[in-house]
């Protein structure tokens, strides 16, 4: 599956299916701080990700200060 | 579906808009925010949380207009004053709301981060300096009875942490989510989010379809307050409701009218009495030490 990353913006490649808390557990990324978007759609940890999915995993954290 | 694990809950989008409207509808009644009939300024700065807010408050019949503050942060501000321009457009402007707009170059000469690097002061600090002057000064001048800000749970519980760190207990006192207008000159100051965390409130953006801006702000690049928020949000991820607990544990407490503090001391002497087998201290008729070895010794006969 296509992965949509940002903070910098790139897309990278990722074998499925998997679940959407695995995805995050390869990628070292801290649940509470993203959402998986497929589509126009959010995806819950527990959902299956395939290979042909095309997935943007969007980081929520703002602020300075 | 969005899962909340805080609340041990997935909603579907029209259960999450009514959940998100509701912690909206419960923050400004508990805390006495405002009416139906009050005039809000809502600071927009064209990202989720203050578009959100704009969008939640008029949906729930307010009459909230809105001032977006242009920090002249180059091709950053071009894209943030363009969100929000479309923003009132598109979804403000049919509810019959009104978007301000202050530039920073205009009136300074120069934008946030040369003005920072003149007076030797960190981008960040001069921005928030800016911000609430430019916020204040048209609540007042427009007759606005109250300033709204995006701030979430996540912005208040770092800002909580942040201080208790370091001890900086002058600060905590303006940590309520309403700060009323103390005297002639400050305008009341709300926070509607402050029950809402940052994933909750990018979901109802992107749920919503509310075109927000995604990047960070340039400036804010090793910021404190990213990286209070990313040591709580790993303790949220393993133990959710961590937040919530820590922020709104601390307004409960200082709801609490002050009693004498009770020395330790006396609590122990109201409390405590000799156990009827050691006489050792016990609030208990048989301490639990000699209640361990009794039944441990009843276990090996």
């Amino acid at each position: 599956m296509q992965v949509q990353l940002s903070h910098p913006s790139r897309t990278i490649e990722i074998k499925g299916p998997k679940k959407a808390k695995d995805l995050f557990k390869e990628l070292n990324l801290v649940v509470e701080a993203h959402l998986i978007i497929r589509g126009d759609e959010l995806v819950t940890e527990d959902e299956m990700l395939y290979d042909q999915d095309q997935i943007e995993i969007r980081p929520v954290i703002s602020g300075g200060t | 579906m969005i899962d909340l694990p805080r609340h041990n809950a997935a909603f579907c989008k029209g259960c999450f808009n009514v959940y998100v409207h509701d912690q909206v509808s419960r923050a400004i009644k508990s805390e006495r925010m405002f009416g139906k009939d009050d005039r809000i300024l809502v600071a927009v700065s064209g990202g989720k949380d203050s578009l959100a807010l704009w969008d939640i408050l008029l949906k729930m019949g307010y009459k909230a207009d809105a001032l977006y503050v242009n920090l002249g942060i180059g091709g950053y501000s071009d894209v943030s004053h363009a969100k929000v321009v479309k923003f009132s457009e598109t979804v403000a402007s049919p509810h019959g709301a009104v978007l301000h707009v202050h530039t920073v170059e205009q009136e300074a000469g120069a934008g946030i981060k040369e003005l920072a690097m003149l007076i030797h002061r960190p981008t960040c600090s001069t921005c928030g300096t800016i911000k609430r002057y430019q916020f204040n000064r048209v609540a007042l001048e427009h007759k606005y009875d109250v300033m709204a800000t995006g701030h979430n749970l996540d912005d208040e519980a770092a800002r909580l942490l942040g201080n208790v760190l370091r001890w900086q207990e002058e600060y905590l006192d303006k940590q309520s989510p309403s700060l009323p207008a103390s005297l002639d000159g400050f305008a009341k100051k709300v926070k509607p989010l402050f029950r809402l965390s940052e994933r909750e409130l990018a979901a109802y953006s992107v749920l919503n379809r509310i075109d927000y801006i995604v990047e960070e702000c340039p400036m804010a690049k090793g910021a404190r307050t990213l990286l209070y928020k990313e040591v709580l949000n790993r303790l949220e991820t393993e133990s959710p409701g961590t937040k919530q607990a820590f922020y709104c544990g601390f307004l409960d407490k200082q709801r609490k009218p002050e009693v004498s503090p009770t020395t330790m001391a006396e609590k122990d002497q109201a409390m405590l009495h000799p156990c009827s087998v050691c006489q050792q201290p016990t609030t208990a008729e048989v301490c639990s030490y000699c209640k361990m070895m009794a039944r441990a010794k009843t276990h090996s006969v």
